[in-house]
């Protein structure tokens, strides 16, 4: 099956012909598979957020080409607009995008805009609406009225409501509590349960990849660095060091222990495969 | 689209023109709008224009980028030309019906739309090769006698830098508020005027908002600082002129006394 999301040779320079020009990805050949969970890793300024604009057509490439589904995105206007439904895409702190007087009208911005009549909008605002735990009560509200954790979920929800056949995020938990970042996971997880939607995710969190992800990405320096599963990427953890990244703090505590002699497997990447584990080794007693 | 937008922008760089006093250059710009205005013809106007020219070639600053923000004058640039071209009376040389060109028509049209080109080239150069920040602080210093009338000079600049300051902030926050729209299908480019007035609202409100919580949090990080306004207050970056200010004041004495000199000369 081809993959639904592609680029190829993809390279974007900003600001060309000024002293502030800067490549800032280089050839980057990305592939996404369809209803695969991807984690798209990489330090402030390696491109990330480049890449994923380019996915929805909302930059343009300096050379290369998108291809979602097997046709380029900007074939057409029509073709670039259709695929802005395909693909949604959200934003870091999307919570400042809201506008609409309440969430319920926030929430139906997107499907608004593709033309749905008003019985599919209302279903799909109140579809996405349970995606992320809104109750009836909330939709009334002012978005300006929520939580913070509230006004982001809002915000995805609005994104979610176009039913993307790909979700791509860009650091969804950044500046969340711990609760607040749980909540959003578990939103985008059932999201793709309901959906069979392919998500990108970006994050700077190791644990977050460690959980939630399929496949990797790494990205250092405008290039696509590694790819794989998280086993195959968190083995390599000398170089993410050298990009700035790291492994999960657990992983690097069972390196510890069997470096001090523990017989632990070397792929343990979240707290409850590490507990399990060490539990085993004193006879599985809890 | 956004990044088109230059306006108050400063260009990095090293020349002669980067390191001349803010003072110096904010002078210059008026001596040079003096000049430009005193000279009637096209003739005088070549002294200006040289000037201009020799600024622009030390200051390493791209002519297609000068050029670039001409655009949006095109309109009132075009209006000008055209009006002076037609309208001006003297010694027909082309009629088409109600249309009649003159030779004084010709040289109006050119030195009037030249004038303006140059102009906003000249003060372009001035926002380009200086950073907002000496630029407030050249403002403050040459502001400095109106303290005596008790008006609050330091507060004032301190208002302007940061408005300039906030202009690339503001920028770059429409562009991102812009795009998340966009992702959400928000069409900002088709439609009558009615439906692209109404498109803005999911920008402006965003923007709005954004711009208060800024203004907010900027406050809040000022008085946590313990400012308190410009009494007593010292600098970090002292101005001070250099032999090279003395030597463009001289060239801008020269651009006066050559302009008039052949004003004086022509009548």
């Amino acid at each position: 099956m081809p993959p639904i999301l592609q680029t190829e040779n993809l390279t974007h320079i900003y600001s060309v012909g000024t002293p502030f020009e800067r490549t800032a990805i280089r050839a980057v050949d990305f592939c996404a598979q369809k209803g695969e969970f991807l984690g798209l890793i990489g330090h402030t300024g390696s491109g990330k957020s480049t890449l994923i604009q380019h996915l929805n057509g909302l930059l343009r490439p300096t050379s290369g080409t998108v291809l979602f589904d097997g046709r380029d995105i900007h074939e057409s206007k029509q073709e670039t607009r259709n695929v802005r439904f395909q693909v949604g895409l959200v934003f870091q702190y999307p919570e400042y995008q809201l506008f609409e007087e309440t969430v319920y009208r926030d929430i139906a911005f997107g499907p608004r805009n593709m033309g749905l009549d008003e019985t599919e909008i209302d279903a799909r605002v109140r579809e996405a609406a349970a995606l992320v735990g809104f109750k009836e009560k909330h939709l009334d509200r002012s978005p300006f009225a929520l939580s913070g954790g509230q006004k982001r979920r809002a915000a995805i929800a609005g994104v979610m409501a176009m039913r993307p056949s790909v979700l791509i995020l860009d650091e969804p938990t950044a500046g969340l509590d711990p609760r607040g970042r749980d909540e959003i996971i578990h939103n985008i997880r059932t999201f793709r349960k309901e959906t069979d939607a392919t998500v990108i995710m970006v994050t700077h969190s190791m644990e977050e990849i460690a959980r939630a992800v399929d496949r990797v990405v790494v990205m250092n320096d405008g290039e696509i660095a590694m790819s794989g599963t998280r086993n195959e990427v968190f083995a390599r953890g000398e170089e993410l060091h050298g990009m700035g990244l790291d492994v999960p703090e657990i992983t690097r505590i069972v390196m510890r222990l069997r470096s001090l002699g523990l017989d632990l497997p070397p792929d343990l990447f979240t707290i409850d495969q590490a507990a399990k584990a060490i539990l085993s080794l004193k006879g599985g007693r809890d | 689209m956004l990044k088109d937008i230059t306006l108050g922008q400063y260009f990095p760089g090293d020349t002669v023109i980067h390191r001349l006093d803010p003072r110096t250059k904010i002078v210059m710009v008026g001596v040079f709008l003096v000049a430009l205005f005193s000279s009637g013809g096209l003739i005088p106007m070549l002294i200006p224009a040289l000037f201009l020219a020799m600024v622009i070639a030390l200051s390493k600053v791209r002519v297609r980028l000068l050029i670039r923000n001409l655009k949006p004058l095109i309109i009132i640039l075009s209006f000008t030309g055209f009006i002076n071209l037609f309208m001006t009376p003297g010694e027909p040389l082309v009629s088409v019906w109600i249309f009649t060109v003159t030779l004084e028509g010709i040289e109006r049209a050119v030195v009037l739309v030249t004038r303006i080109v140059m102009m906003i080239m000249g003060t372009f150069i001035l926002t380009y090769t200086t950073t907002p920040m000496t630029l407030t602080d050249g403002i403050e210093s040459l502001m400095s006698p109106l303290k005596w009338l008790r008006v609050p000079v330091h507060e004032l600049t301190i208002i302007m830098s940061m408005a300039l300051r906030f202009i690339p902030a503001l920028i770059e926050e429409t562009d991102k508020i812009m795009s998340a729209q966009k992702a959400r299908g928000a069409d900002f480019e088709t439609g009558n005027l009615l439906k692209r007035a109404k498109a803005l609202i999911p920008l402006l409100i965003p923007l709005f908002i954004s711009a208060i919580r800024r203004a907010e949090e900027l406050a809040i990080a000022m008085e946590s600082r313990c400012y308190h306004g410009g009494e007593g207050r010292t600098r970090m970056r002292q101005l001070q002129f250099a032999a090279r200010d003395f030597l463009t004041g001289l060239v801008g004495v020269l651009l006066l006394v050559a302009v008039f000199g052949i004003r004086g000369l022509l009548q």
